[in-house]
């Protein structure tokens, strides 16, 4: 085991942080905020000038041939001042999509133009009736002499709006929550048939529903049937990189706290003088660390081909994760008193933020409920 | 960075899990499942195993009988041997005599005291907190006087763990009572148990047992040559013993026996018509155990790893801290489960005229055994810098505040 990371891990989080420092001040955010878009384009194009579009992908790709690791690493900079930008649904989601099932054309059509930035994803699965059961999926995609049909909807899409394709989960055989049966197209945002309604999430970002009636004009993405195995393998890098997130959110929400502490004078001394306060910190930093030590859990879990104990320990790090972004989010707001209250001030943000990934994917009450199903 | 064990750490394990299961004497091994502490026999006869396999003075440097192993051997080491469950190295000789000695012991110390400490021939305890110094320990009034070639000691140090079994005991004394600053008046000597005007009394803890004492020194004579260091530097050694070998502070591996305890004792209680076992309830509180344990095995390998990249160069990891008050909120909820699960079989102290009276009953005799487990084990968060002052440590290490 080594927890140090390389030189070349050390260069690229130093370059994520220079270019974040001088593109992603708070009030620059703000401004971000309030674009048609809900992030910025000039933003998404330096992105893809210094390589992060192209991590996780294969050098003969156009990629960066970078590992989990090197995503979490990014990941944890753009926790630190709450990205904006579509980097979670098109590099990680529908990157790890690609990567694991896309046939060596989709590949060649689509990655390079990700990398470059021209091209924005989205992963379309979860439905409105499925809370956070992957297999419970009744948007239907039928077989016609013309092709694939699917006709469904898709609910809280991360920038399904913003996606110029997405990837969608449809039932080809087999019943609600039926594992098998479960296929993977990818929908081009605008074939005919596919409508989006597009929203603020409580995190800042813009996310979407979409429905599709009667859309034909899509690809399979791997086998048919097989859609549940890619799934889960997307979800858990999913899991393994918003972990990363959520430790960068930690370390700025306690980076944000201990200043407020220096400097807010009550009863004639700053507050972080006072025991109580301290303490609260302490226990804010070991929640931080092993919050940590979760994301990393996560990380070196998804590439263990031991599908069961890769399961497992996902699950033990979505849980972790999740109580400390929460512990510690709520606790930061408390610190700040009033000013923690306001919109104003960054601290809810990060707050909101840690409240919106805590659910993605399931929640710590979802995982600990499949912790509790193995015990004995 | 890698975070996978190697294989040789794989195998490590392996090696560690096969040579604990063929050598640990069967009747500890009973007892401890069980949930008993082990006896003074069982500790010095396992350390001994483990030293005449070259395993006992694992923190050591080869030269003075080491292993040589990596720290994450030394915790892979630590974690199998509690989960065994198996007694722990005698930490007061291993993971704090040891190393002072090697730091600051003369050879004649060093070659006197450590075979027999890594042997466990000498049985060490620690002569630090007194009534009037617990978490502040530079307070401290034990007195030493110079007498000739002779310190004279008088004075009571409290809490000591097994000192009644102890042959020897590494004592913090006040040499100079007129130091400018506390900790400048300290010195660090060794003291014969038998040497005369030492008496032990016992203190009986909360789960009935006698692990602790009060140790009251009236006119001892200790040769300077017992003295480690120079006079008047005994915080400086103090402050190395408390802050260098951190490695197994969280004791996870005990948590891990408790809730594998907890499960199987599960097993076989009735609640409400089934098993407990099949409480969801129960199961979440495991899961959720689970996971506190995984996030803090992680929070130790990065601690233990940082430790070995440092090679004892670097400063007491700040990381320790959380090691020391997550590991022992969970050493108390690990052995609160297993008493939960016991139910009304935790109530009874399971002795002598019990065993007599009844068929032998592993649940009644492990509830029993559990329960003095979840007593002792409150002092986890009060022994080695209390949970609290742990915080003020972290508050300035770490906020600087």
């Amino acid at each position: 085991m080594d927890f140090d990371p390389t030189d070349d891990q050390r260069l690229l989080v130093e370059s994520v942080s220079r270019m974040l420092g001088d593109t992603y001040s708070f009030a620059q955010r703000k401004g971000y905020m309030a674009l048609p878009e809900g992030y910025s384009p000039a933003v998404w194009a330096q992105f893809a000038e210094q390589g992060l579009l192209g991590l996780p992908f294969a050098e003969e790709y156009g990629g960066f041939g970078g590992t989990a690791q090197e995503v979490m690493l990014v990941m944890q900079a753009f926790g630190r001042v709450l990205v904006l930008e579509p980097f979670f649904p098109t590099v990680v989601l529908a990157g790890t999509a690609l990567n694991i099932a896309g046939s060596a054309a989709q590949k060649t059509a689509m990655i390079p133009a990700i990398a470059e930035g021209s091209l924005k994803m989205a992963f379309a699965h979860s439905e409105r009736q499925a809370r956070y059961d992957l297999s419970d999926v009744i948007t239907t995609a039928k077989k016609t002499a013309a092709g694939w049909v699917l006709d469904g909807s898709k609910t809280v899409v991360s920038h399904g709006e913003a996606a110029d394709k997405i990837i969608v989960s449809a039932r080809t055989s087999g019943d609600r929550y039926e594992e098998d049966g479960i296929t993977l197209f990818i929908v081009d945002a605008g074939a005919s048939g596919v409508a989006r309604r597009g929203y603020v999430s409580r995190d800042d970002t813009r996310a979407a529903d979409i429905s599709l009636s009667n859309v034909t004009d899509v690809e399979l993405l791997g086998e048919v049937g097989g859609g549940m195995a890619i799934i889960q393998r997307v979800v858990e890098a999913g899991i393994a990189a918003i972990a990363g997130e959520t430790v960068g959110a930690m370390e700025a929400m306690n980076e944000m706290t201990l200043e407020y502490s220096i400097t807010r004078v009550q009863f004639g001394n700053p507050i972080g003088t006072y025991q109580v306060v301290q303490h609260r910190m302490a226990d804010m930093f070991m929640m931080q660390e092993q919050g940590r030590s979760m994301a990393m859990l996560a990380t070196m879990s998804i590439d263990n081909p031991d599908e069961a104990s890769r399961a497992h320990d996902i699950a033990l790090a979505k849980v972790g994760i999740g109580q400390a972004g929460r512990y510690v989010s709520q606790s930061a707001v408390q610190m700040h008193g009033g000013i923690g209250m306001t919109e104003e001030y960054a601290v809810g943000h990060y707050f909101r933020r840690c409240m919106v990934t805590e659910r993605l994917f399931g929640d710590p009450a979802y995982y600990l409920n499949k912790l509790a199903a193995e015990i004995g | 960075m890698d975070l996978r064990f190697t294989p040789e750490e794989l195998a490590f394990r392996e090696e560690v899990r096969i040579f604990i299961r063929e050598n640990l004497p069967a009747d500890t091994r009973d007892r401890m499942k069980l949930g008993h502490p082990p006896r003074k026999e069982d500790t010095v006869r396992w350390q001994r195993i483990l030293n005449a396999k070259g395993w006992a003075a694992m923190s050591w440097p080869k030269e003075w009988g080491g292993p040589g192993w990596s720290a994450i051997q030394k915790m892979i080491f630590l974690e199998e041997n509690l989960m065994a469950p198996a007694p722990e190295l005698l930490s007061f000789n291993i993971t704090m005599l040891g190393p002072v000695l090697i730091q600051f012991g003369t050879e004649e110390q060093k070659k006197r005291f450590l075979p027999r400490a890594a042997n466990l021939d000498d049985w060490w305890c620690q002569g630090f907190s007194e009534p009037g110094a617990g978490s502040d320990l530079a307070s401290l009034k034990t007195a030493a006087k110079r007498d000739g070639d002779h310190y004279v000691v008088n004075g009571q140090k409290i809490w000591t763990s097994t000192a009644h079994n102890a042959d020897w005991c590494f004592v913090l004394v006040r040499t100079d009572p007129n130091a400018r600053k506390r900790q400048e008046g300290i010195s660090f000597l060794l003291i014969d148990m038998k040497t005369p005007g030492i008496t032990v009394r016992p203190i009986i803890s909360i789960d009935g047992g006698h692990h602790l004492n009060e140790v009251f020194f009236d006119d001892v004579r200790v040769p300077v040559s017992m003295r480690i260091y120079e006079e008047n530097k005994g915080w400086d050694v103090a402050k190395f013993l408390l802050g260098n070998e951190r490695t197994g502070i969280a004791r996870l591996g005990k948590s891990r026996e408790r809730v594998n305890t907890a499960v199987s004792m599960a097993k076989d209680v009735n609640f409400g018509g089934k098993p407990l076992i099949e409480d969801q309830i129960f199961r979440q509180r495991v899961a959720q155990l689970q996971v506190d344990m995984k996030a803090l095995e992680i929070t130790q390998y990065r601690v233990v790893s940082a430790s070995d990249k440092a090679k004892g160069a670097g400063k007491p990891d700040p990381l320790s801290s959380v090691l020391k008050v997550k590991g022992t909120e969970l050493l108390q909820a690990t052995s609160e489960l297993a008493v939960d699960v016991s139910g009304p079989m935790a109530t009874p102290i399971w002795a002598q005229e019990l065993a007599e009276m009844n068929e032998p009953d592993d649940l009644m005799e492990a509830g029993s055994a559990g329960t003095g487990s979840y007593l002792m084990l409150r002092a986890a968060s009060i022994y080695g810098g209390t949970n609290e002052i742990q915080k003020n440590i972290l508050t300035k290490a770490v906020l600087g505040l």
